[in-house]
């Protein structure tokens, strides 16, 4: 679909741990035996008084990064978003959020995209799971710029973190020149018929689907909502009112994560349609990952056919009544 | 196996006298507060009172004005459910007025019902759900280590914390990474919630499991003072690894309808249980 070049999520937090160990003296990075996948292996050469391989023990990992952060360093719990977010859960939750103890947790393999490992390796529940937990603060961004660019903030930001990536090398998005900061979401694309709010993988995806949109005659506003949580607030509301309908899109079940996030906010402050589009409440299965985003109309193609459908129907000109499961889960 | 019978050191009458009757006020403050609040868990609060104790009043390297000081030794009650105890020793060593125990587990306290670091002075690690205190004592080990401070991390586990899977993980970090300034005290008491561990889950052989797991281990009577300094000074004298103290203690120690009694796990003594029990502490810390 997108011609832009590709590069890894997790290469770009691995070279960008490098910089930040030298400025951070109080970094440490802590893997559950998958430093090679994280990227974390090249921190651990260069810093390895500062790098505890946990060995395959995510609860102690994350229990044992909130014993450190007490001591003043600053670990960066490193993991696939299903080990962490589950196995780990409690100890996120009650240990780090509920004693706000300043740790980051750092992910990747977060959604379907992770493709041939199937669904036990594919996180679909993990941004629900965080977002629910007080303190915590949800950043997932959209390309490897994004990645290099926003773990910098992570680092500088006190508190629990939780941070995920993906899988694949995944077109870039952005040039080195971005600024990007935590909680205020980066609009991609202007537009004043519709707006694409997209988290991780899914915004170069929704910036093909706004191409494919505008050649329909649809003009679609793209933002790129890197945090979840906090949301942008200000962000959503003038999408509100300039647009009358929100698609949200994340490589995530569309119950708990992004779509979720964007629906409470609109419907407490101005409410609007929001059409979710993400994993549809199901487990995937193993495969290319662009056919398991087409078996769940999250292509760009198939997301520009349901834009436009569920656009004709709530145009802003048209307030009459419509059933409501055109909005529902799994509505294709 | 053989096993060398140390010598316990001896040790000040004095000291020994006092420490056993803080303890003894810490038992019966533990009475006063789970009483008070109607709800809490008197059995192990009790069992563990001279542990702490021990640590509060003569281990501990700590300041009760400035209970954030990075040099502090640090301290963590695994078992969390057992924090009347905690409280009792806190506030006996200063860290807040002893009124304050009248507050436990009632709206808008610093005592909650399980620890919690952000809201009491002296709580070094957030507690409760077991299994969780020794991983967490393992990483502030590890940060002492990287940080360069020579703290000592103290935990203290229960049965409980000793069949959750997590303090297994945690075992087998501390003894690869030869955690020296880390020590776990076991208040090894053989009972839980719905009864004795040997009918539920047992635990035994406590001392040969942690040794696989490239520990030292030493057992002791977790109520003899002497026994319970002397491998306290063992345990911070270690070196080579980090140490577990295996203290064999009674659930409910010092209260005679409590003893080994499993149903005292959670449950709040009435008003003339709470001043039976008190009557019969105060009966034991007289001279």
């Amino acid at each position: 679909m997108s011609d832009r070049p590709k590069m890894m999520q997790r290469a770009a937090f691995g070279n960008a741990l490098l910089d930040l160990g030298e400025k951070y003296p109080k970094l440490v990075v802590l893997d559950a035996d998958i430093s090679s996948s994280l990227y974390t292996s090249q921190f651990a050469k260069r810093f390895p008084e500062r790098h505890i391989n946990f060995g395959v023990a995510e609860q102690n990992m994350v229990i044992g990064a909130a014993g450190l952060a007490t001591t003043g360093l600053i670990p960066l719990a490193c993991t696939y978003a299903t080990f962490a977010t589950m196995r780990a859960c409690e100890q996120i939750r009650s240990f780090i959020c509920y004693a706000k103890l300043n740790v980051k947790i750092v992910c990747s393999h977060g959604g379907i995209e992770v493709g041939w490992d199937g669904p036990t390796h594919q996180a679909t529940e993990d941004v629900a799971i965080m977002r629910a937990m007080p303190n915590m603060t949800v950043v997932v961004p959209a390309d490897a710029v994004g990645t290099a660019a926003l773990i910098r903030q992570v680092v500088d930001h006190t508190g629990p973190l939780y941070f995920r990536m993906g899988r694949n090398p995944t077109p870039l998005i952005y040039d080195r020149n971005q600024e990007f900061a935590l909680g205020k979401a980066v609009q991609i694309r202007e537009g004043r018929d519709v707006t694409l709010v997209a988290m991780g993988v899914m915004v170069s995806v929704a910036l093909d689907a706004a191409e494919l949109l505008a050649q329909r005659g649809v003009q679609a506003r793209l933002l790129d909502m890197h945090t979840v949580k906090p949301l942008d607030g200000e962000a959503l509301l003038s999408a509100a009112k300039d647009t009358c309908l929100i698609v949200t899109l994340e490589d995530h079940n569309v119950i708990g994560g992004l779509g979720a996030a964007v629906a409470e906010y609109v419907s407490a402050n101005r409410p609007v349609p929001v059409l979710r589009i993400g994993v549809p409440d199901v487990f995937a299965e193993s495969g290319e990952p662009s056919l398991l985003f087409h078996k769940y109309a999250m292509d760009a193609g198939s997301i520009a056919t349901r834009v436009e459908k569920a656009f004709k129907e709530w145009s802003c000109a048209d307030q009459t009544v419509v059933e409501p499961n055109h909005l529902s889960i799994g509505d294709e | 196996m053989t096993r060398t019978r140390r010598l316990i050191m001896e040790y000040d009458p004095h000291l020994l006298a006092t420490l056993r009757s803080t303890a003894n006020q810490i038992r019966q403050e533990s009475i006063r507060m789970i009483a008070a609040a109607g709800s809490g868990h008197p059995g192990g609060a009790l069992s563990e009172a001279d542990l702490l104790a021990a640590l509060y009043f003569h281990v501990l390297k700590i300041d009760p004005q400035n209970p954030q000081w990075p040099d502090r030794d640090r301290f963590i009650l695994s078992k969390g459910h057992a924090c009347a105890g905690l409280y009792a020793a806190l506030a006996l060593r200063g860290y807040f007025p002893l009124e304050i125990l009248a507050t436990f587990r009632s709206f808008g306290s610093i005592l909650q019902g399980h620890p919690d670091m952000t809201k009491t002075p002296g709580v070094d690690m957030t507690t409760g759900p077991l299994g969780n205190g020794l991983g967490a004592g393992a990483g502030m080990a590890l940060g002492g280590r990287i940080t360069g401070r020579s703290f000592r991390v103290f935990v203290l586990i229960g049965d409980g914390d000793a069949q959750e899977g997590c303090t297994w993980e945690a075992s087998m970090l501390a003894g690869f990474h030869k955690l020296a300034n880390l020590i776990c005290l076991y208040d090894y008491n053989h009972s839980q919630v719905d009864g004795p561990t040997y009918e539920i889950l047992s635990v035994d052989p406590v001392v040969e499991k942690w040794r696989s797991f490239n520990w030292a281990v030493r057992e002791i009577d977790g109520h003899d003072m002497a026994q319970i300094l002397d491998a306290l000074s063992w345990a911070v004298e270690h070196q080579d690894s980090p140490a577990l103290i295996v203290a064999k203690t009674l659930k409910g120690k010092g209260v005679s309808f409590m003893e080994d009694q499993a149903a005292w796990h959670g449950k709040a003594p009435n008003k003339e249980q709470a001043e039976q029990a008190l009557r019969e502490l105060m009966r034991e810390d007289l001279p």
